[in-house]
């Protein structure tokens, strides 16, 4: 390292970790869909970056939409397509939910195997309906550009943007999971089923809503991740390791142990990738990891519940 | 006498599928098919020394490894390493800067054979290495996850991260390991060339003989205790625990006799295909891998076989013809597999020959869909899989 001066170094730190944070933003955004689905329902759903993906096409319509026929919307758009997102994942995923997982429920290995089924379904769907190239919805003004805090610092607008949205995002997971009704439900439902059942829970309902918002979810990330990147039919599938290792890593039915294990991969990971070379960078974050969880099954935050 | 012919073929129904497979890639394929596509069969076989091992490890003692594929690439690997070290002597690579070393180091501006790489000079060396590091990778995994319980989807996803790890790590270092290309221009094998008809003709009835031996060795394995103890291990794990078998000692050692016959199919793809790559060793060929044991039947091994010819056979046919319906085709058959017919093609076999020859109707309601060369049920399973 011998080579930067202490300012240069600063300055590398300061952008490294803002890096760091986006990517954070990212993989809290994918784990989150993930921590309900799989830490909460124990469903191992591999199609869940499909669903990131149909979110960022939901997005892409939107803005082509939008541009064709109402080109005075194109500044506020984006926050519809959000919503719209969310609905268009959570639709898909409430769909499945009825026509596939929940007949697995009990076999999670088999959801796992089914899922990846989907995921290849959902891919060439994908690759037909909006061809292989990758694509990019139109931004509007107020999402490009960066800030400037100091001369060699620079700081885009669109990943202060995620994080934000990721905030908000978390803060209504954390809600949602433990101030509202379904949420109280769906804990009460992954505790004891059957007791859960007995006290008059419909627990059906409750794992077809829960799958649902996860997926929903998903999609919420894949509009966030159009502002950072362009996307493809298989760019859900690229990170669809990273979400599980998250998930896996904080222990999985933790909100605050997903939140620190995706702190933690993506700042390790920003700054490996800086000083190695760039997949070897990857290649040690993942392996810290996979160690780790060899010696510590549980994962960082791991629940004391009985099962 | 009757003993050992139990033990080796299952009984007679056990001999009669060993006959039908040994019919079928002994006489009939090669009959019907030119060498182009009899390699490509030989190719697919190679898969299935995989999918046996995963017939082992997923169907009998219910551990579901997503890492196969690395096994069978280490496999592949040591094989091609020994095959480019052999390709790449001095007189041959002589326009290279630095003659003696494989091209692709002398393109990353190697000056000399990584150390890693000089025993791969040795024959012994690399055909033994074929074995061993698969083996050990898996008992070193194996070690640290089943000795603390971990298993089914942690064990799954941990795998997956494994698999990840080492394709990226091989298509990282280009200069070491060939990077994305792999290893690539493979000629001789000891002196043989092995792109001739006549070497791709052995090359196939080697696989062959291989594989069938494979399958008579693991089906002597499994008719006896060992057989048992992995199917009420798989069913009752804890009461087979607390009758005082070390669970996790049979799991590592399937774990790792499943990746040392991968590396075996590894080692024998790349002396038929001629190369080995990243994408041989990553997430999606290891998943694939799954796919086909999954078809064929988790629970029986000649059903791995079939499953890896027919979905790679359906893969060439219909990717040559219909490259847009092949993932849906993929997809939509790995649903149907897993929802309707969670034993494969095996147990709609079994389903459809225990109806016309009229079996017992109580075994026909067995819990676990019994494949077609497998033995009873243990009295164990039956009795404990109702108690939730």
């Amino acid at each position: 390292m011998g080579q930067y001066t202490a300012s240069e170094l600063w300055s590398i730190t300061a952008m490294q970790s803002f890096a760091g944070f986006s990517l954070f933003s990212v993989l809290l955004l994918m784990a989150l869909g993930l921590a309900i689905i799989f830490g909460q329902m124990g469903v191992v759903n591999l199609a869940h970056g499909e669903f990131m993906a149909l979110g960022a096409y939901t997005v892409y319509l939107c803005s082509q939409l939008a541009h064709t026929y109402a080109p005075a919307l194109v500044p506020i758009y984006f926050l519809v397509a959000i919503v719209a997102a969310f609905l268009a994942s959570a639709l898909a995923g409430l769909f499945v939910e009825w026509s596939l997982i929940r007949f697995l429920y009990k076999r999670p290995l088999d959801t796992l195997l089914a899922t990846w089924g989907l995921s290849l379904i959902m891919q060439q769907l994908f690759r037909t309906i909006f061809g292989a190239r990758e694509v990019t919805p139109t931004l509007p003004d107020w999402l490009m550009g960066s800030f400037k805090p100091s001369e060699s610092i620079d700081i885009p607008i669109n990943g202060v943007f995620v994080m934000a949205l990721t905030l908000a995002l978390t803060g209504g997971v954390w809600l949602f999971m433990y101030r509202s009704r379904l949420g109280l439900r769906m804990r009460a439902t992954v505790q004891n089923r059957s007791m859960s059942g007995a006290v008059g829970i419909n627990t059906r309902w409750v794992d077809r809503m829960t799958f649902s918002l996860g997926c929903g979810i998903a999609g919420v990330a894949g509009a966030a991740f159009t502002t950072i990147g362009s996307t493809g039919p298989d760019s859900g599938s690229r990170y669809i390791v990273d979400t599980f290792l998250v998930v896996v890593f904080g222990g999985t039915a933790s909100l605050a142990g997903t939140i620190a294990s995706a702190f933690g991969i993506a700042q390790a990971q920003s700054i490996f990738e800086f000083f190695l070379e760039g997949t070897m960078g990857k290649v040690a974050v993942l392996l810290t990891i996979v160690i780790i969880l060899m010696i510590r099954p549980k994962g960082l935050f791991a629940n004391k519940v009985r099962s | 006498m009757k003993i050992l012919f139990d033990r080796l073929f299952a009984g007679k129904h056990g001999a009669r599928n060993l006959l039908v497979l040994g019919l079928i890639l002994l006489v009939i394929l090669p009959l019907s098919l030119d060498i182009f596509r009899l390699n490509l069969v030989g190719k697919y076989l190679t898969y299935a020394f995989v999918g046996v091992g995963l017939v082992l490890l997923w169907g009998k003692a219910g551990v579901l490894s997503l890492g196969q594929g690395v096994f069978f690439g280490l496999g592949g690997y040591c094989m091609a390493m020994f095959l480019k070290l052999e390709a790449s002597d001095p007189i041959s690579t002589k326009i290279q800067s630095t003659p003696g070393i494989p091209d692709f180091m002398d393109w990353n501006q190697l000056k000399a054979l990584p150390s890693f790489w000089v025993p791969f000079h040795s024959f012994p060396f690399a055909s033994a290495a074929v074995f061993v590091v698969p083996a050990l990778l898996a008992f070193f995994i194996g070690l640290a996850m089943f000795k603390r319980r971990v298993g089914g989807v942690y064990f799954a996803v941990i795998t997956q991260a494994i698999a990840l790890i080492i394709s990226l790590a091989i298509d990282g270092n280009q200069g070491l390991t060939g990077g994305r290309n792999g290893i690539t221009d493979l000629r001789t094998l000891l002196g043989h060339d092995i792109r001739s008809q006549h070497a791709q003709y052995v090359l196939y009835f080697t696989t062959c003989v291989l594989l069938i031996g494979v399958i008579l060795l693991l089906q002597w394995m499994l008719s006896g205790k060992m057989g048992k103890i992995l199917l009420a291990m798989r069913d009752r794990e804890d009461r087979v625990r607390f009758s005082g078998y070390d669970v996790s000692a049979y799991k590592i050692f399937i774990f790792s006799l499943a990746a040392a016959l991968s590396g075996l199919g590894g080692a024998l793809f790349v002396v038929q295909v001629g190369f080995i790559s990243p994408s041989l060793v990553g997430i999606v060929p290891s998943i694939e891998m799954v796919i086909f044991t999954a078809v064929g039947g988790k629970l029986s091994l000649y059903g791995a076989v079939y499953g890896a010819l027919l979905v790679n056979t359906g893969k060439s046919l219909f990717s040559e013809n219909f490259p847009q319906l092949w993932l849906f085709m993929m997809g939509g058959l790995f649903i149907a597999v897993v929802v309707l017919f969670p034993n494969g093609i095996a147990g709609i076999w079994q389903n459809l020959t225990e109806k016309f020859s009229g079996w017992s109707a109580a075994r026909r309601k067995a819990p676990v869909a019994v494949a077609t060369e497998v033995i009873a049920p243990v009295a164990l399973e039956t009795e404990t899989s109702k108690t939730p």
